[in-house]
């Protein structure tokens, strides 16, 4: 295990590697792609990426919750939240590559 | 949407660009997240959200046919953390 921080950077590297495209193109490709995921999940609430997983935004409604300092009850608001469901793809490469041995 | 969905929009914004080459763009984003992960990187795209690792410890299981036990070995799972971003945006 590495243990590094990839950014964008790294994706647009990855990007620059493969296409013959300049590093100014490249990382506005892949800003683009985070945007039109971004916009499809707050509008659409899905996004499915075959063998890398899928995205997708769940409805909760309101709770109860408690100020854990106080022990005060307080309501928690209805809210969207986003999850991530990898792909088996994603599953077994990450499963393979941080086997210890 | 889906992953053909994607590279149809990013393929409509830039008519330069073959069709084949935007998949290939595509491709080379996601592929390059999963081989991070599988190294046990972390990728952290702010605004959006960070792809981690994380350790599943060995644990004895069960089978919940048979009852029976069994032991699961250590393992590590990809993981999702959506960014600030994001989440204010499916809030408003």
């Amino acid at each position: 295990m590495s243990n590094k921080t990839l950014t964008r950077m790294d994706l647009s590297e990855a990007v620059f590697r493969e296409v013959g495209l300049s590093r100014n193109e490249s990382s506005d490709l892949v800003e683009r792609v985070i945007e039109l995921m971004s916009d499809a999940l707050v509008d659409g609430g899905q996004v499915k990426i075959s063998s890398f997983g899928t995205f997708s935004v769940r409805a909760k409604s309101e709770r109860i919750g408690r100020n854990p300092k106080t022990g005060e009850e307080v309501p928690i608001t209805p809210r969207r939240v986003l999850s991530f469901r990898p792909s088996h793809l994603m599953k077994d490469r990450v499963a393979d590559g941080n086997k210890k041995g | 949407m889906i992953r053909s969905e994607l590279v149809q929009k990013l393929a409509e914004e830039n008519p330069h660009l073959y069709q084949r080459d935007v998949e290939r763009i595509v491709a080379a984003i996601f592929d390059e997240i999963i081989e991070a992960m599988a190294r046990g990187d972390r990728v952290e795209l702010r605004g959006f959200g960070a792809f981690s690792v994380k350790k599943r410890e060995a644990r004895v299981g069960r089978n919940p046919r048979t009852g029976e036990t069994v032991s699961v070995d250590e393992k590590h799972v990809p993981f999702f953390k959506a960014g600030k971003l994001l989440r204010e945006r499916l809030n408003s």
